[in-house]
């Protein structure tokens, strides 16, 4: 087999993505068709900005979920006298059924750099979507009070928002995900205290919204604590019989540590929103029906926060794809073997100067994500501002 | 205004001290103190041992009473063995009590003494910290003034092609956190085989195998713009497109409101219009910004100092964190907390400053 | 520049203006003319979004990045403004034009002192010297008459009041003396009596510079007030034209009738005379129906006729420049009187549902700047007390600030009151705060909202939000039970019942407003507190809104507590009437009383202020000096005393030591005063309506 020349890669790259461009074609043809009625999902589709960073997104999303189809190679595997190839390098002697090249290149243990970085896309989409959704149901739960009430719980909540967000992030990381701090079981605590929130906010929900009709309140406050309970045991504490529910010691700190710094942000701007929209009528019309707090913090504002919360929460998911790297990028956290992108790029950059495609490879996929992210927020914020 | 601060520097000494004690809480949980006497004394301890030394060494008491003996308001440990003392606040062993103070913390500029580089804590961090000054320093003579210009100019004519091209550039900049960029920049103008330092060699205009040092570890001894300018670009360039987009938003939002289209129709100038009217309102915002940057920028210099082999601030964090280094971790995080929290005051003291609404109510 | 005088000064002619966004194009302002002659004062009136605005920031050439003037010319001084460079432009604005508009702390620049402000329009003009700007400000700030000019020169926009900064944007507009003015609804935020202080120095600012003015406005009485013409506008086009006095009295339009007919003036009377609401719906910009914009709603809509094609402007022959866009003007009989007027017998009030005593609510606040600092007491209400029968509607009247929403926030428990007694039917609820109200009591006491686009949550369907009241009231057992009774709410209010399935953003303020009345009556109220339920809609819907309000209360024997500071309509729909300032009522009597002679001075004042579109009525003006004091710092003795014109006829300085007391007039009618029997008696009648 010879060598790849760079158009070559580029063609075999883009039919190794082949599963990726026909979901996004679908995906694309069906949303532009039935955009009228897909409310702000739809409007998406009226921005360029906006769908240039779905696309982007959405590429990468898919690329995780068919990493298994998409990869040439196992991405721990060595092949012996690949190490430190160039793009396109032919696999001298390769067996049977392997593919024949090294697309990207290999890395300085002899891995494929792109298969690497396709399922480093799984590693990331793994943690950071899940992360930020958590940061969310705390910020929301605690920030909806802290708003809504004013006045000592607030003042104490904003100072320690205040307190987490004075701490440089890099600090805070090197203190929290540690083997150390993985002995000590205080990750499993601050987990069941963090993973509880869902559970809580979703109780919450229905109760207040049902109150008045039993039966239907106790069938979904009901269901909630059966899944959330259930859920939470597993998650925090490994505990879940069916195994359904389980994160690694190791993962569950990286984990809990991103949700901890992102959650004050979260709150930070849920309590300013709410200050915002408790003014509005039909807060006090709720009021003087004799709603709860409750009810009307999560049905009646909370709704009407949503336009700048999502535009939020794809900006801060890329803030935690970053965080995320910074964190390989430091080895904290995650196994040496990962192919995440921040971990790959640390490996890499010690021969930047000599093979650079080791470490710019994932630093590029990286950056379009995080980049996707904030192209799809600009154009959500744009389209929501609309009419 | 005087009661303001006073209650702000309260409030910011309490945060202090709550921040300091969980730095100290997380760094001195049992694992780290076994880990400690097993790299202080012997690698194969037993667990009574390692408690014993601990116990030696003053790592008996609870947490607390030892976060009060490093703050310097508990009495340092001493003891007692064999009419010879040891403690806290005596180097080695001593006779006598007399001569050694009986609190020795960080409020009486005792700082410790860090087992990695074998020097005062203090030394290290006074070092380090001026190291990473001139590395802040240019940073924000960089990117203060380019963010500004480049999110009044986009801001100012909404949708404009100047809008599109500059805010294209600042979504890249925010979307590129300090490790991709660091990584881009090095091999786009640092690396003798790819980018463009082959071909400058080859025509023979630069004298070196590359344009731009990789490595900033020469600026430790003096600065030069081709040993520091990679680092600097690489911490500015995520805060410029940050701060960029803020800039735009709040001139884009200034340059909406009704006083700016009652300056215009009073018949100013556009330049007027925005010089006089839309800037001072439309800074507010970002100014906030900027200063509260600085925990984020802090990260950035400790990706940038090792990536680039600067050994200032962020570099000593880094050796002190994974090296079980307690004494300068601790140094360096109340280092690090203060800068942040004078940060958040500037720019509390900034805001009321330059907001009128505020300061006179 | 050679202009002469004798042309109008400014001259639109067939005016479109078309606004260009994503989904449409918007065409906003349609074949719109009008002239302003040098001195004159054109009133251009309108229902909100028919192209007032537009037309105005034509005229300034300010109409954004979408806005694009599609046909027709605008002269002004003989010169083209459609067609003049940016730099001429600029040359004109501020200097030969000026523009005022409706919010002034919005139009003021927040972080540059109002000198500078003022003084930077001569310095571009004219070149002026900064020392000479400021000292040309500072006698400008002066003849608007601002107290203590220097102060006002070096204070930021935030420290003034509402009343005061108008003042100030007025100040700044006359700065380089310009030939025209545009005021785009200048009072409309501003309270009564600080409107009336604004309208009159306008009137006298006009005439004193020689400045001509378009002045934009919704209130048809202001607008007689102010302007020699007038201009009515309707959906883009205007359709009729002409000298104030004579569109007023013969006007020759079926809409301007019809306005006319939908607005409570003096005479107009709930059950006798009610008004007549017109019909349907404002149509949207890009919706307009083919043939004449107002066939849908006219009463003379004649098919085949008016929906045939474009309709031009016509002039009443024998007038002074009077045109109408009506195709039947010349058959409509103008003196026929309206048909549909059905009165109604007024209903006799039934026994006491509501009863308040000696109410009180003090809020603590702190002062400092910044959070810390000494606490003070705020008085929202002091010494309240009245009470409310089954079916009566009870008015309570005040500027901003005065208490209303306190007391009607304390009634409906979201405060608790500091003392005193609130007796709902014979439950005590003064301290009862609406958590611990049982579901009885919560539904029989309700509130209609002021802000349509405020009342109603934009993320749940309409139906939704009625049927979750029906929840809380525990209406009901089943979902269909209450799907059924959301569904006969919505006729109750006359909303189509397709309406449930719809997001509050596609209806209407009108609409809206229904449907947060439906939701109030959701659990039978007895009582329900209206906070200004018609203030934010249009003439045309007012008089929809109110009437159905009125229906639902006859029907139900509802006790109303109407909030409002529009005494027009308050003449119109109230049995009763309590006048309230900084926290206290100061009168309190039937409407006939109140309306009449004796008045309390504020009252007095009050009445004078409110613009009455009605050629025929007199009214007296009395300009209230200053604003209202804070009620955090309230005057001694007399809440009323720094602004009271009578306060001097009371001996002994009185009014400045003593808080009067409650002097029961015949026929329960009380005053809190100090005047005299005899000075009461001397009072004379602020309106008089001309015999006929
Ligand atoms: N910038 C704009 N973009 C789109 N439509 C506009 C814009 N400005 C005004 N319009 C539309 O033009 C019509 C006239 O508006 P306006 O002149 O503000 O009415 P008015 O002043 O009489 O209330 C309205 O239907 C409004 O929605
Ligand atoms: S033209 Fe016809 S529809 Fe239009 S106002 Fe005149 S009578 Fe009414
Ligand atoms: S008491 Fe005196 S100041 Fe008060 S309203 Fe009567 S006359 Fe005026
Ligand atoms: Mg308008």
């Amino acid at each position: 087999m010879q060598d790849l020349s760079w158009l070559q890669i580029i063609l075999k790259s883009a039919i190794a993505f082949a599963p990726v461009w026909i979901a996004l074609a679908l995906t694309f043809a069906l949303s532009i068709r039935y955009r009228r009625r897909l409310g702000l999902y739809g409007k998406l589709f009226d921005s360029t900005v906006g769908m240039i960073g779905f696309a982007i997104v959405m590429f990468w999303i898919f690329t995780a979920l068919f990493a298994d189809l998409i990869i040439t190679h196992d991405p721990l595997v060595q092949l012996s006298g690949m190490k430190n190839k160039l793009p396109g390098t032919a696999i001298a002697n390769a067996a049977e059924g392997v593919y024949p090249w090294y697309l990207l290149g290999g890395d300085n243990l002899a891995r494929d750099v792109f298969s690497r970085m396709v399922m480093g896309a799984r590693e990331v989409l793994k943690i950071a979507p899940a992360a930020t959704v958590f940061a969310f149901m705390v910020g929301i739960t605690l920030g909806l009070p802290a708003g809504y009430f004013a006045g000592k719980f607030d003042t104490i909540l904003s100072f320690i928002a205040n307190l987490v967000l004075a701490f440089p992030v890099i600090l805070l990381f090197y203190l929290l995900v540690t083997p150390e701090i993985v002995e000590t079981g205080i990750p499993i605590w601050f987990a069941a205290a963090l993973f509880l929130f869902p559970v809580i906010f979703f109780t919450v929900l229905f109760n207040s919204r049902f109150h008045m009709l039993p039966a239907r309140r106790n069938l979904y406050v009901g269901l909630t604590l059966l899944i959330g309970l259930w859920a939470w045991a597993g998650l925090a504490f490994n505990k879940d019989p069916t195994g359904l529910f389980s994160m690694s010691p190791n993962m569950l700190n990286v984990f809990v540590s991103v949700v901890f710094v992102n959650s004050p942000g979260v709150f930070r701007i849920v309590r300013g929103l709410v200050m915002d929209i408790k003014a509005r009528d039909y807060v006090a019309a709720g009021q003087t029906r004799g709603e709860g707090p409750w009810y009307i913090m999560l049905w009646e504002i909370l709704p009407n926060a949503r336009g700048p919360l999502i535009v939020d929460f794809c900006l801060r998911i890329g803030y935690t794809t970053i965080l995320l790297g910074t964190l390989g990028f430091f080895g904290l956290g995650v196994s040496p073997e990962s192919p995440d992108w921040g971990s790959t790029i640390d490996d890499g950059r010690r021969l930047l100067a000599i093979f650079p495609h080791a470490a710019l490879v994932p630093a590029i996929a990286l950056m379009s994500l995080v980049l996707g992210l904030n192209l799809l927020a600009d154009g959500l914020r744009e389209e929501s501002l609309k009419d | 205004m005087f009661a303001f601060i006073l209650r702000r520097s309260g409030v910011m000494l309490l945060t202090v001290l709550a921040l300091t004690f969980i730095v100290f809480w997380l760094t001195n949980l049992p694992p780290n103190l076994e880990k400690l006497a097993k790299s202080e004394a012997s690698v194969r301890m037993t667990d009574a041992e390692v408690a014993s030394w601990l116990d030696r060494n003053g790592y008996g008491s609870s947490t607390l009473n030892r976060y009060g003996q490093w703050l310097g308001v508990v009495p340092g440990w001493t003891r007692e063995e064999d009419g010879r003392f040891t403690g806290r606040c005596i180097s080695g062993t001593a006779t006598s009590l007399d001569d050694a103070p009986t609190r020795c913390g960080i409020l009486q500029g005792a700082w410790g003494y860090s087992t990695v580089f074998k020097q005062p804590v203090a030394d290290v961090i006074k070092r380090s910290l001026s190291m990473t000054s001139w590395l802040m320093l240019w940073v924000m003579i960089v990117m203060v003034p380019t963010a500004l210009i480049l999110g009044v100019l986009s801001g100012m004519r909404e949708g404009s092609w100047t809008d599109r091209i500059l805010s294209g550039f600042a979504i890249i900049t925010t979307a590129t956190p300090e490790y991709v960029s660091g990584v881009i920049f090095i091999v786009i103008f640092a690396s003798a085989t790819v980018g463009i330092s082959p071909v400058l060699t080859e025509l023979g205009w630069i004298e070196g195998k590359t344009l731009f040092q990789g490595t900033a570890t020469a600026a430790m001894d003096k600065i030069t713009f081709w040993n520091f300018a990679l680092p600097v670009m690489t911490i500015a360039l995520y805060g410029i497109g940050y701060i960029a987009r803020m800039t735009r938003a709040s001139m884009t939002e200034v340059m909406s409101q009704q006083y700016i289209r009652t300056a215009r129709l009073k018949g100013v100038s556009f330049r007027q219009v925005v010089m006089k009217h839309a800037l001072r309102n439309a800074l507010i915002a970002p100014f906030t910004v900027i200063m509260l940057q600085f925990p984020w920028l802090l990260n950035g210099v400790v990706i940038v100092e090792t990536l680039f082999n600067y050994k200032g601030f962020g570099w000593t964090l880094v050796q002190a964190a994974g090296n079980n280094d307690i004494p300068l971790l601790l140094g360096c995080s109340v280092v690090a907390v203060v800068v942040v929290l004078i940060t958040q005051l500037i720019s509390d003291i900034g805001y009321v400053f330059l907001n009128p609404r505020i300061r006179l109510s | 520049m050679t202009w002469d005088p004798t042309q109008p000064i400014l001259e639109i002619e067939n005016l479109s203006i078309t606004f260009f966004t994503r989904l449409r194009q918007i065409p906003a302002v349609m074949d719109f003319s009008c002239k302003v002659m040098a001195g004159e004062a054109m009133g251009l009136v309108g229902e909100s979004g028919c192209g007032k605005s537009t037309v105005a920031l034509a005229v300034m050439r300010d109409l954004g990045k979408n806005g694009k003037i599609t046909g027709g010319r605008i002269l002004f001084k003989g010169q083209d403004l459609t067609s003049m460079s940016d730099e001429e432009l600029r040359r004109i604005r501020g200097s030969e034009i000026a523009m005022i508009y409706q919010e002034p702390m919005a139009s003021l620049n927040p972080a540059m002192k109002i000198g500078a402000q003022l003084a930077e329009v001569p310095m571009i003009h004219r070149g002026m010297s900064r020392a000479d700007a400021w000292a040309l400000a500072r006698q400008i700030v002066a003849d608007v008459r601002l107290p203590d000019p220097d102060r006002m020169l070096n204070s930021y926009p935030h420290q003034l009041s509402g009343g005061q900064q108008q003042r100030i944007v007025i100040a700044m507009a006359l700065m380089a003396k310009p030939a025209l003015l545009i005021l785009d609804e200048p009072t409309t935020a501003l309270d009564v009596t600080v409107e009336a202080g604004i309208v009159a120095l306008v009137k006298e600012l006009g005439e004193k510079y020689g400045t001509s003015m378009l002045f934009i406005s919704h209130n048809l009485g202001l607008v007689l007030d102010v302007c020699d013409r007038l201009c009515v506008m309707y959906s883009g086009e205007a359709v009729e034209t002409g000298n104030v006095a004579e569109v007023f009295t013969e006007m020759r339009h079926p809409y301007t009738q019809a306005l006319f007919r939908a607005i409570p003036l003096p005479g107009a009377d709930k059950n006798a005379r009610p008004l007549i609401s017109i019909p349907g719906n404002f149509p949207l910009p890009h919706e307009r129906p083919n043939g004449c914009n107002f066939g849908p709603r006219c009463d003379y809509f004649q098919p085949g006729c008016c929906d045939a094609g474009e309709i031009a402007m016509e002039p009443v022959p024998g007038s002074d420049r009077h045109a109408t866009r009506c195709l039947k003007w010349q058959e409509i009989d103008w003196l026929a009187p309206p048909k549909a007027a059905h009165a109604r017998e007024k209903l006799p009030p039934g026994e006491i549902v509501l009863k308040m005593d000696d109410l009180r609510k003090y809020y603590q606040v702190s002062s400092g700047a910044f959070g810390g600092g000494m606490t003070k007491v705020v008085k929202a209400n002091e010494t309240l007390s009245f009470e409310a029968r089954k079916g009566e509607t009870l008015a309570i009247v005040g500027e901003s600030g005065c208490g209303k929403s306190t007391f009607a926030k304390v009634l409906m428990g979201l405060e608790t009151a500091t003392s005193g007694k609130i007796m709902l039917f014979d439950e005590n609820v003064q301290s009862t705060p609406i958590q611990k109200r049982g579901a009885d009591t919560v539904s029989k006491l309700q509130m209609v909202f002021q802000n349509p686009f405020d009342t109603l949550n934009p993320s749940m369907t309409v139906g939704r939000q009625i049927i979750r009241a029906l929840e809380v009231f525990q209406f009901g057992k089943s979902d269909a039970e209450r799907h059924a009774r959301m569904l006969e709410l919505l006729d109750l209010v006359k909303l189509p019942r397709a309406f449930a399935e719809r997001m509050p953003r596609q209806l209407s303020g009108g609409q809206k407003q229904r449907v947060g009345i439906a939701r109030a009556f959701a659990g039978g109220a007895k009582v329900v507190v209206a906070d200004e339920p018609v203030s934010a809609l249009d003439v045309s819907v007012q008089a929809a809104v109110t009437d159905l309000l009125m229906d639902i209360q006859r029907e139900n024997g509802t006790t109303l507590l109407f909030i409002s500071h529009d005494l027009s309509i308050v003449r119109y729909l109230s049995d009763r009437v309590m006048v309230m300032y900084l926290g206290h009522v100061v009168e309190m009597g039937t409407t006939a009383q109140v309306f009449a002679p004796p008045y309390h001075p504020y009252t007095e004042a009050l009445l004078s202020a409110v613009p009455i579109a009605d050629p025929t009525v007199t009214r007296k003006h009395i300009v209230l000096e200053g604003a209202i004091p804070s009620a955090m710092n309230p005057p001694p003795g007399c809440p009323f005393q720094t602004r009271c014109r009578w306060k001097s006829q009371v001996a002994g300085g009185l009014c400045e030591r003593e808080m009067p007391p409650v002097v029961s007039l015949d026929g329960g009618h009380q005053i809190k005063c100090h005047l005299t029997a005899e000075q009461f008696a001397s009072m004379e009648p602020v309106i008089r309506i001309a015999a006929e």
